[in-house]
C-alpha cells in the first residue's frame, strides 16, 4: 500500500502526532478513502507543511486532526493526549488550543455579522464576558493590521481577500492555540498581499508560541515557511523530512515531478525538469500496489504488487518507495 | 490569413499593434480607468506575456481586443491586427476576425465550457459556422484537434460531457475549441490559473507546442510572474491600466529596471527562499481606478519615489534595445540578476 508506516515518527516530544489515519467518505457511487494510513507529527514550535495535488487529502486531514470529521481508523495524540476518542465536550475545550484557517475564508466568515463579532466568535463560545471579548478583540484585530474602528463594524463582504484572511487568522488567534491549521491561506491572494499574509503567520507564530500546520499546494509558497514538509498523493504520504532537504534532493519520484513542474522565473529554464504525464486516478478506485505507479516513470512490477512503506532514506527524509531517488547534490 | 494583399506588405508590420489603447466602464462610484493607455505589438509566431497583479486590467485589455467590452464602457485608441484598425471595422469585418482570426481562452473557470453540451458539439459548432465546415469533416477535425491538444482516446471523448473530465482534460478542450477556427492570435487569459501545478506545467507546455508548430502568436496572461518567464519571448508588465515596462522576457527578468517589476519579484517565493525569512513585500494595495492618482500610479507604494514621482506621470521610454520601462527612477541594470527574486544561500539553510 503506497505511502504508509510510522517510521518517520519522532515519538513523545511531538505536539501533534497522527498515526495511521483513515478517513472514509461513503458515497452513492461507492466508499473514497480520502486519507489512506497517514502518519505524521509536528513538534513545538515546527512548522509543518502539507502540499499535495488537489484531492489528495489535505484538507480532509486537517479537519480529522480537528475531529470535524468521522474519523474511521487511526490514533491522534495532541499534547500528549490520545484525543481519537474524546467526546465532543472535551472537543470543544480542545479546540480552544487547535484552531483552524478554513480553505475559503470568505465564507468560512459569517456574512451578517461585523468584523469585531466574528474575532471574538470562538471566545463567546467559550463564555467569557462580553467586555473580556471586545478587548481581546481589538487586540489580535490590530495584531493581524487591521486596526482600529474602520476595520471592526465592517461587514465580510466589504473586505479584499487579504483583509477577510486576516480576519478568518484573528478569530482563530482569539482563543490563544497552540496549534495553528492554516488550510491554503494565500493560495487565492495576490503574491503581494500573500508576501504579507506569509510574513504575518511568521510574525505571530513568534509572538505566540504557535505550532503550525500549513496546507498549500504552491511549492515555493510551503518553501518559505515550513521546517519539515509531507507531500501527499491520492490519500497517501509519499515523502516526510526536512524541507529543504527534501526540495533539494527529493527521494520520492512524485515529489521529484512536482518540484519539476514548478515554473521557474529564469527565462532560459522554463521548468527544472520533464512533465508528469497523466491524471490522477479516480479516488473510488486506486492502483493497487504504489497509488502513483499509473504516472511514475521509474515503476517496475514489484510497485503493483506491494505497497511501499515510509522509510528513512537519509537522514531525517523519509519516503514510501521502493526505489527511492539518490541525492543529485 | 488574409489574402488580398501581397505577403511582403504583411510581413513588414507586426501582427498586432495596439496604440493608445484605453477602456473606461461607467459606475456608480465614478469611471473606472481600467486599460488607459496601452500601447504594444505582438509579431507574427511570437508569444507575449502579461503580467501585473489582480485588478490591473489583463482581462479587461484582452477582452477589449476581441471586441468584448462590458456595459457602459468606452474604448479609444487603435487596434491594428494584420494592418487593419479593428476598432473602426464594420461589425461583418469584426466578426471575420474576432473568434476566427483572433481567438481567446477565458479566465473565468465556469464559463468556456456548456455542461449540458457534449464535447463534440462544444468543438464543431465554431467551425461548421465560420468557416462553412460540413458535419463530417468537422467531426475529423475535432478528434484532430483534441488529438493535438493530447486527449487521449478523442473519438470517445467526444461523446463527453464536461463534467465526465478532469479539470486538466476540460482545459484541453477549451483550448482546442479557441484553436478550432486556426486563429493567426490566440489570447490565453490565466489559463492555468485554478489548476495544479503539474496539470498547469502539461497545459503551459501545450499552449507553447502548438504556438510554434501552428506558427501561431500568443497572449499568454497571468498574474504569476512565473508562468509567463520561460514560455513567452516578450513580456509586458501592467500596472493600474498601463504598462510599466516591456521588453524581451530576457532582459526583463535578467535586469528589470522599473520598480514595480523588481518589487514583484522579490515577493515571489522560490523555490530557494531561505526558509523564515520575510518575503520583501509591496506595501499597500493598487490605487482605486476611479480616483487614479496625478503622477506614477506606483509612486504611493513605492520604496524609491522621488518628488517628482508624485506630479510627473512616466511614459515609456526606451533603456535597451527591446525594453522599455515607464519609471522616472529606475533600477540600475543589476550585475548580479539571480540574487534578486530569492537572495542568499542557494539551498535556503
Ligand atoms: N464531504 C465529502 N464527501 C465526499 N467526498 C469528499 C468530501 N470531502 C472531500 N471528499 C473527497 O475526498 C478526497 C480528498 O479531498 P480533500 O478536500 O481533502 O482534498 P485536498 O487535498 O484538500 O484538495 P484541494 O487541494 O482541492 O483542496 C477527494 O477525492 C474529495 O473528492
Ligand atoms: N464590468 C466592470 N465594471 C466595473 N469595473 C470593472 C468591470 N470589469 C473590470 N472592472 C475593473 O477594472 C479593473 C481591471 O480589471 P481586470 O479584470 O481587467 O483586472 P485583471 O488584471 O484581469 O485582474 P485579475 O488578475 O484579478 O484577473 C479592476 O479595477 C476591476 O475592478
Ligand atoms: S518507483 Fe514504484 S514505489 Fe516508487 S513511486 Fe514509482 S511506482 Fe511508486
Ligand atoms: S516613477 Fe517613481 S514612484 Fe514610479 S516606480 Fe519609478 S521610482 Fe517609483
Ligand atoms: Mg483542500
Ligand atoms: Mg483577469
Amino acid at each position: 500500500m503506497a505511502g504508509s508506516g510510522t517510521a518517520h515518527l519522532r515519538g513523545d516530544k511531538a505536539l501533534l502526532s497522527v498515526e495511521d489515519l483513515v478517513v472514509d467518505y461513503p458515497g452513492k457511487a461507492g466508499t473514497v478513502q480520502a486519507v489512506s494510513k497517514v502518519s505524521f507529527d509536528v513538534l513545538p514550535g515546527e512548522t509543518l507543511g502539507i502540499v499535495g495535488e488537489s484531492g489528495c487529502g489535505k484538507t480532509t486531514t486537517g479537519r480529522a486532526v480537528l475531529r470535524l470529521d468521522r474519523v474511521t481508523a487511526g490514533r491522534i495524540r495532541f499534547a500528549g493526549e490520545w484525543i481519537e476518542q474524546a467526546d465532543e465536550r472535551r472537543m470543544r475545550a480542545l479546540r480552544r488550543q487547535m484552531q483552524m484557517i478554513f480553505q475559503d475564508p470568505v465564507a468560512s466568515l459569517n456574512p451578517r455579522r461585523p468584523v469585531k463579532d466574528i474575532v471574538a466568535e470562538g471566545l463567546a463560545i467559550a463564555g467569557s464576558p462580553a467586555d473580556e471579548r471586545a478587548a481581546a478583540s481589538a487586540t489580535v484585530m490590530s495584531q493581524v493590521g487591521l486596526d482600529g474602528e474602520r476595520f471592526a463594524d465592517m461587514l465580510p463582504r466589504q473586505l479584499s481577500g487579504g483583509q477577510a484572511q486576516r480576519v478568518a487568522i484573528a478569530r482563530a488567534l482569539a482563543v490563544g492555540p497552540r496549534l495553528l491549521i492554516c488550510d491554503e491561506p494565500v493560495s487565492a491572494l495576490d503574491v503581494s498581499v500573500q508576501a504579507q499574509i506569509l510574513n504575518l503567520i511568521e510574525d505571530l507564530k513568534a509572538q505566540y508560541d504557535l505550532t503550525v500546520v500549513f496546507i498549500a499546494h504552491d511549492l515555493g509558497v510551503v518553501r518559505t515557511i515550513s521546517d519539515n514538509v509531507m507531500v501527499m498523493y491520492l490519500g497517501k504520504v509519499c515523502e516526510f523530512g526536512d524541507s529543504a532537504e527534501v526540495y533539494a534532493n527529493p527521494a520520492h519520484p512524485y515529489t521529484r515531478a512536482l518540484l519539476d513542474s514548478v515554473p521557474l522565473t529564469d527565462p532560459d529554464k522554463g521548468f527544472a525538469g520533464p512533465a508528469l504525464e497523466g491524471d490522477v486516478p479516480s479516488p473510488l478506485s486506486p492502483p493497487h500496489g504504489c497509488r502513483f505507479r499509473t504516472r511514475c516513470p521509474l515503476a517496475q512490477d514489484r510497485c503493483a504488487t506491494e505497497e511501499p512503506q515510509m522509510n528513512e532514506v537519509r537522514p531525517g527524509q523519509h519516503a514510501a518507495c521502493h526505489f527511492p531517488l539518490p541525492p543529485t547534490t | 490569413m488574409s489574402d488580398e494583399r501581397p505577403p511582403e506588405a504583411v510581413s513588414t508590420q507586426p501582427l498586432l499593434r495596439v496604440r493608445h489603447l484605453r477602456t473606461h466602464i461607467g459606475t456608480p462610484r465614478g469611471t473606472v480607468r481600467a486599460v488607459d493607455g496601452v500601447s504594444l505589438e505582438v509579431e507574427r509566431d511570437q508569444a507575449l506575456g502579461v503580467v501585473g497583479e489582480s485588478g490591473s486590467g489583463k482581462s479587461v485589455m484582452a477582452r477589449a481586443l476581441m471586441g468584448l467590452l462590458p456595459p457602459r464602457s468606452a474604448s479609444s485608441g487603435e487596434v491594428f491586427f494584420q494592418g487593419r484598425d479593428l476598432l473602426s471595422l464594420s461589425r461583418k469585418e469584426q466578426s471575420e476576425v474576432w473568434g476566427k482570426q483572433i481567438a481567446m481562452v477565458f479566465q473565468d473557470p465556469g464559463r468556456p465550457l456548456n455542461p449540458v453540451v457534449r464535447v463534440e458539439r462544444q468543438l464543431t459548432e465554431g467551425m461548421r459556422r465560420q468557416l462553412g465546415v460540413g458535419r463530417s469533416e468537422a467531426r475529423g477535425r475535432a478528434v484532430g484537434l483534441l488529438r493535438e491538444v493530447g486527449v487521449p482516446d478523442p473519438e470517445r471523448r467526444l461523446r463527453n460531457y464536461p463534467h465526465e473530465l478532469s479539470g486538466g482534460m476540460r482545459q484541453r478542450v477549451v483550448i482546442a475549441i479557441a484553436l478550432a477556427c486556426e486563429p493567426d492570435l490566440l489570447i490565453a487569459d490565466e489559463p492555468t490559473t485554478a489548476l495544479d501545478v503539474t496539470v498547469q506545467r502539461q497545459i503551459l507546455d501545450l499552449l507553447r507546442r502548438v504556438q510554434r508548430e501552428r506558427s501561431m502568436s500568443l497572449i499568454l496572461i497571468s498574474h504569476d510572474l512565473a508562468v509567463v518567464a520561460g514560455r513567452t519571448d516578450r513580456v509586458a508588465v501592467m500596472y493600474a491600466g498601463r504598462l510599466a515596462e516591456t521588453g524581451s522576457t530576457r532582459e526583463v527578468f535578467d535586469a528589470p529596471r522599473h520598480r514595480y517589476t523588481r518589487a514583484l519579484l522579490a515577493a515571489t517565493p522560490a523555490l530557494d527562499h531561505k526558509r523564515h525569512t520575510p518575503l520583501r513585500l509591496i506595501p499597500g494595495s493598487l490605487p482605486d481606478p476611479t480616483e487614479l492618482p496625478e503622477g506614477c500610479r506606483f509612486a504611493a507604494r513605492c520604496a524609491h519615489a522621488a518628488e517628482e514621482c508624485l506630479d510627473l506621470d512616466p511614459y515609456l521610454a526606451p533603456v535597451g534595445a527591446d525594453h522599455h520601462v515607464a519609471c522616472a527612477n529606475p533600477a540600475a541594470a543589476p550585475t548580479a540578476p539571480t540574487t534578486l527574486a530569492s537572495g542568499g544561500d542557494p539551498l535556503g539553510r
